[in-house]
């Protein structure tokens, strides 16, 4: 008893002053990130997320360690249908994703090469994705004549500035639409979740497989702490 | 028939190689104390993880790809294409981490109940080189996934040795092999992270344990349960048998033979464990940006420095120190300090009185402050540095070092309580 006591006095303080010096500390002026919300079972989703990709993105960003193949097999993509829908250059279905963009005439164009996004969504989250895609706003100084609020003065132009229009910035750094897209901001909206989607899939494409048979391993250590604890019990008869 | 038959054949080996003995001497009728609490589970734990930072590490390195060209899309081949690379991968992470938090909670209860205490102090010094190796196991580790985290953070901790006076500069290229950090570091870290630190880490791990049963284990009541030979009433020995190593030279009391009493005992602390390693490792392996940090998900370039370099969490009470010192070698040498004062602990220590249950206030309350202080430092070393960090970075490093000093003094002439003959039940 008396060491449960101690025990449960050193687990509280350490914990108390752990917080207390991390709210002290923790600081930084961090970006109020949008909730992007999006769904990694959704496999519509993710093919819609994969066809802007395609779309837009790619031409410039390349998904080097993730395959035509695989991202057709987890998202429920029959061979076929991707081929002819997916791969525009000639690859081959095991081939991994990538563009022709020469790295270093890129990096003149743009300031530095376009990097590649397979793992963005595990550099930046998701959240930073949604809402870095729509947070472009007009700057005149700058080459591409937008800016973004969330990554300042970064190097590419809007790419869906098509879809969304653009927008113009207040001296409180608020955005407001000034020129429409082809899409109304909801529409706008789920095209850059199912595109967030998308890139978080391929930043793990085994997250879904990881957690279900996580639930698996927790059941059985839980079935298996029990019957060692009754094991245990059963053997330390003799000694109390 | 059968048994018959295993009988002639262990009989057989046994002639040759003292199989049954030696399993007797270190399991089934080796004295452990009976009275093993919560805290005694991180020794086995400790063990087990150990060998699964081996096992996973076997599979990894059959599709890792030790080059800098080569390095991180390697890492992302085993997470893809790898049939379950990414469960072995995660395995791996998560077994560091858990290392580190088994390896702490094990060293904190050698601190509770002075299990370095005499006859206990090489069987700590042991236990010391295995943390020592253990952190140069875990820093070159941390190097191989070749993101930018590995290469900054790996720059960081080789540069200290750039604060060496004179030869600095030289033993800092040498380490590297090569100017900056490069694919030649990152090779020499293979070889020295699967096959140099590891083989030394399994002979410590070895030694430790021999030494262990050498002089025996501790308990929570720092009750020795060898008595000398002869003072003890024949119905009041502990029931069991034990190697007559042991029990030729001691009277036993107060023990159970380890197997099975502990290995069940082990069995249930090792589901206990795996629950909660499982479930970060199946639901949250980043354990939220500590265990793996987000650079890290960029390829290693030495252009595009982090925006705040952080080592891995285990490591953050010796940064802090490191960092909270203003000059470089001061610094650095104030980190092994941290370290050496826990080698030099049995010495600082010289009170007679080994568990926590029967010494001073004063005692509880320098632990208690020590403890707090460490995860204090290891919180602030995975934080930015600003002034108030910086502040209650010094104040914890004061707490640290000054656990051993105080430890040094009050010790002599502690006021401590009556401590039992035996173990109670």
């Amino acid at each position: 008893m008396k060491n449960l006591i101690i025990a449960a006095t050193f687990g509280v303080l350490i914990s108390v002053t752990t917080f207390m010096s991390f709210t002290a500390v923790a600081s930084g002026p961090s970006i109020q990130l949008d909730k992007a919300n999006n769904d990694l079972s959704d496999k519509e989703s993710l093919k819609k997320g994969f066809k802007t990709y395609i779309n837009y993105c790619l031409g410039c960003h390349q998904l080097q360690y993730q395959r035509y193949n695989r991202t057709f097999a987890d998202l429920g993509i029959e061979k076929a249908d991707g081929v002819a829908n997916y791969m525009y250059t000639g690859e081959k279905v095991g081939d991994h994703i990538l563009n022709t963009m020469p790295e270093k005439e890129a990096a003149k164009w743009f300031g530095s090469a376009p990097p590649d996004l397979t793992l963005e969504a595990r550099l930046r989250s998701p959240d930073w994705i949604y809402t870095y895609l729509r947070s472009f706003y007009i700057d005149k100084s700058r080459p591409f004549d937008v800016n973004n609020t969330v990554f300042k003065d970064v190097g590419m132009p809007h790419v869906l500035q098509g879809l969304q229009g653009v927008s113009t910035i207040d001296e409180h750094g608020n955005l407001s639409p000034a020129m429409g897209g082809s899409l109304t901001a909801e529409e706008y909206d789920v095209v850059v979740r199912d595109l967030t989607n998308f890139l978080e899939y391929v930043g793990e494409p085994n997250k879904l497989e990881r957690k279900a048979m996580g639930y698996w391993v927790l059941a059985f250590l839980f079935f298996f702490f029990i019957i060692s604890y009754f094991l245990k019990k059963e053997y330390w008869k003799d000694v109390h | 028939m059968l048994m018959k038959l295993a009988t002639d054949f262990m009989g057989w080996i046994d002639k040759r190689l003292p199989v049954t003995d030696a399993w007797n001497k270190h399991l089934a009728q080796y004295p452990a104390p009976k009275n093993f609490n919560f805290w005694y589970f991180f020794g086995s734990l400790a063990m087990l993880v150990l060998v699964n930072q081996i096992v996973t590490g076997i599979w990894l390195t059959m599709n890792y790809e030790p080059s800098g060209a080569g390095a991180f899309a390697s890492v992302e081949y085993i997470m893809r294409d790898v049939d379950f690379g990414w469960l072995l991968r995660y395995m791996h992470s998560t077994g560091a981490s858990a290392f580190f938090v088994v390896v702490y909670m094990h060293m904190m209860r050698g601190l509770m109940y002075g299990s370095y205490q005499k006859p206990r102090e090489l069987l700590w010094i042991f236990g010391m080189l295995i943390f020592l190796v253990l952190m140069a196991e875990a820093f070159m580790g941390y190097l191989l996934p070749w993101g930018n985290m590995s290469y900054w953070g790996a720059q960081v901790i080789i540069s200290l040795f750039g604060a060496v006076p004179i030869i600095g500069d030289d033993l800092t290229l040498w380490i590297r092999g090569d100017y900056v950090i490069s694919g030649a570091t990152l090779n020499r870290f293979f070889a020295l992270h699967v096959i140099a630190m590891p083989l030394v880490l399994v002979v410590l791990v070895f030694l430790h344990i021999l030494a262990l049963h050498e002089v025996g284990s501790n308990n929570p009541e720092g009750v020795d349960i060898k008595k000398p030979k002869g003072s003890v009433k024949p119905e009041e020995l502990s029931k069991f048998t034990f190697h007559k190593q042991y029990s030729d030279k001691y009277d036993i009391v107060d023990a159970v033979p380890f197997h099975p009493y502990y290995s069940v005992k082990d069995i249930m602390g090792v589901a206990g464990f795996l629950f909660l390693f499982c479930w970060v490792m199946f639901f949250a392996p980043e354990g939220g940006g500590y265990f793996m940090e987000a650079p890290n998900f960029t390829p290693a370039n030495g252009l595009k420095t982090p925006e705040h370099i952080a080592p891995v969490w285990y490591f953050g009470p010796f940064y802090t120190i490191l960092r909270v010192v203003p000059d470089k070698l001061l610094g650095a040498v104030a980190m092994f300090g941290a370290i050496v004062m826990l080698f030099a602990l049995p010495w600082f220590d010289r009170g007679v009185v080994k568990s926590v249950r029967y010494r001073s206030k004063l005692h509880l309350v320098n632990l208690i402050q020590f403890a707090i202080c460490f995860v204090v430092l290891g919180a602030l070393g995975t934080m930015p540095a600003t002034p108030t960090a910086n502040l209650i970075g010094v104040i914890a490093s004061f707490g640290y070092f000054g656990f051993f000093i105080a430890l040094w003094f009050y010790s002599k002439n502690e006021n401590t309580k009556p401590v039992p003959e035996r173990i109670a039940d």
